[in-house]
């Protein structure tokens, strides 16, 4: 796979250094002289000096031949507008970028920039991993597809606590997939007993989440 | 824009700008009828603060290409603004982007047409 990442800061050099070493084709992309001498005593031809905005840098990389196109410098604007014409000028099939602030999310929407990979979401989402308390999780977002994943801990005293996969009453468009149960998942049958402690993470379509979480928390718990 | 009769918001992150719109006139910009607005243009609140929804034309024109493009992209799709112009000082990209529909002003690509005038008065 040929690859050309643009901006060479810690996420591009590093992204750059691993899928060499899995074996691909790569070009980073840095339009700092300094930092692009740098990092080219490392990565050598696989480094070229320049402006990943500018289309003639661009074409110099060879993005017509380019598998995938990895947007990831630290300025939202120029990760939009170089997957855009990655995407629409030079027909590239995949694209990621970064984004840095969450809040330009909805702007790489909206211009069609997708997938976004956003180190301030992946660090909330992680915060949310760790403190239990918090009840719910989403683990997995496939906006294309319309559904969510989401990880949800059994209360003591849920509506689900002690009933079956079968007996649970969850709205059409959720399904219960995996049972987390003493350090170990597996997926349940309609029969499996889920009980409080456990974590099961559950398939659904966007926007069922509170009538979901109803169903695993007690009624005074309920947020 | 304003001396024409236009209704006219500026939006701009540097307060001295406001102070230059003023600078040289009798009236000070808001006596005029202007408004302006502090802000950042790829923040929606700053945009609508300065009347994107009521805007018939959107002008993007800092000093950033990417900027620039972004917003006039913003405005377009993402608050319908009628017409959309758009500052582009890099030739390759206004060209392409004036393909895709947007009303691109490149200075460059006029500085150089005005060049190659000046020279052929010469020789």
């Amino acid at each position: 796979m040929y690859a050309v990442v643009a901006g060479g800061g810690k996420v591009g050099w590093n992204l750059a250094r691993e899928l060499i070493a899995k074996g691909h084709e790569v070009t980073l992309l840095e339009s700092d002289r300094d930092r692009y001498l740098t990092i080219e005593q490392e990565l050598e031809h696989a480094v070229q000096y320049g402006d990943a905005t500018e289309l003639w840098v661009l074409e110099r990389a060879g993005i017509q031949r380019a598998d995938l196109v990895i947007a990831v410098t630290g300025d939202d604007e120029d990760n939009v507008l170089i997957c855009q014409v990655a995407k629409e000028k030079y027909l590239c099939e995949r694209i990621i970028a970064r984004v840095n602030n969450p809040r330009n999310r909805e702007w790489f929407a909206l211009l069609n920039i997708q997938p976004v990979v956003s180190a301030t979401d992946l660090i909330l989402r992680l915060i949310e991993h760790e403190v239990p308390s918090y009840g719910l999780v989403h683990l997995l977002d496939l906006r294309d597809e319309q559904l969510e994943i989401i990880e949800v801990e059994v209360l003591e005293g849920a509506p689900a606590a002690g009933r079956t996969v079968a007996e649970v009453s969850l709205p059409d468009g959720a399904l219960i997939i995996s049972v987390l149960r003493d350090g170990g998942g597996f997926v349940p049958k309609g029969d499996t007993l889920i009980n409080a402690g456990d974590e099961v993470l559950v398939v659904l379509d966007p926007g069922l989440e509170d009538a979901i979480t109803a169903q695993f928390a007690p009624p005074a718990a309920r947020r | 824009m304003l001396a024409a009769g236009h209704d006219v918001s500026v939006l701009d992150d540097d307060p001295l700008s406001h102070e230059r719109l003023d600078a040289g006139q009798a009236t000070s910009w808001e006596d005029a009828g202007g408004q302006f607005t502090v802000g950042t243009a790829i923040e929606v609140e700053a945009l609508q603060e300065a009347g994107i929804e009521q805007a018939d034309v959107f002008i993007a024109a800092t000093h950033g290409d990417n900027t620039n493009l972004l917003i006039a992209q913003i405005a377009q799709k993402g608050f319908e603004v009628p017409n959309v112009i758009v500052r582009v000082m890099d030739p390759g990209r206004a060209a392409w982007y004036a393909e895709q529909g947007l009303r691109t002003v490149c200075p460059t690509q006029k500085a150089i047409e005005m060049f190659d005038e000046a020279i052929k008065e010469i020789v």
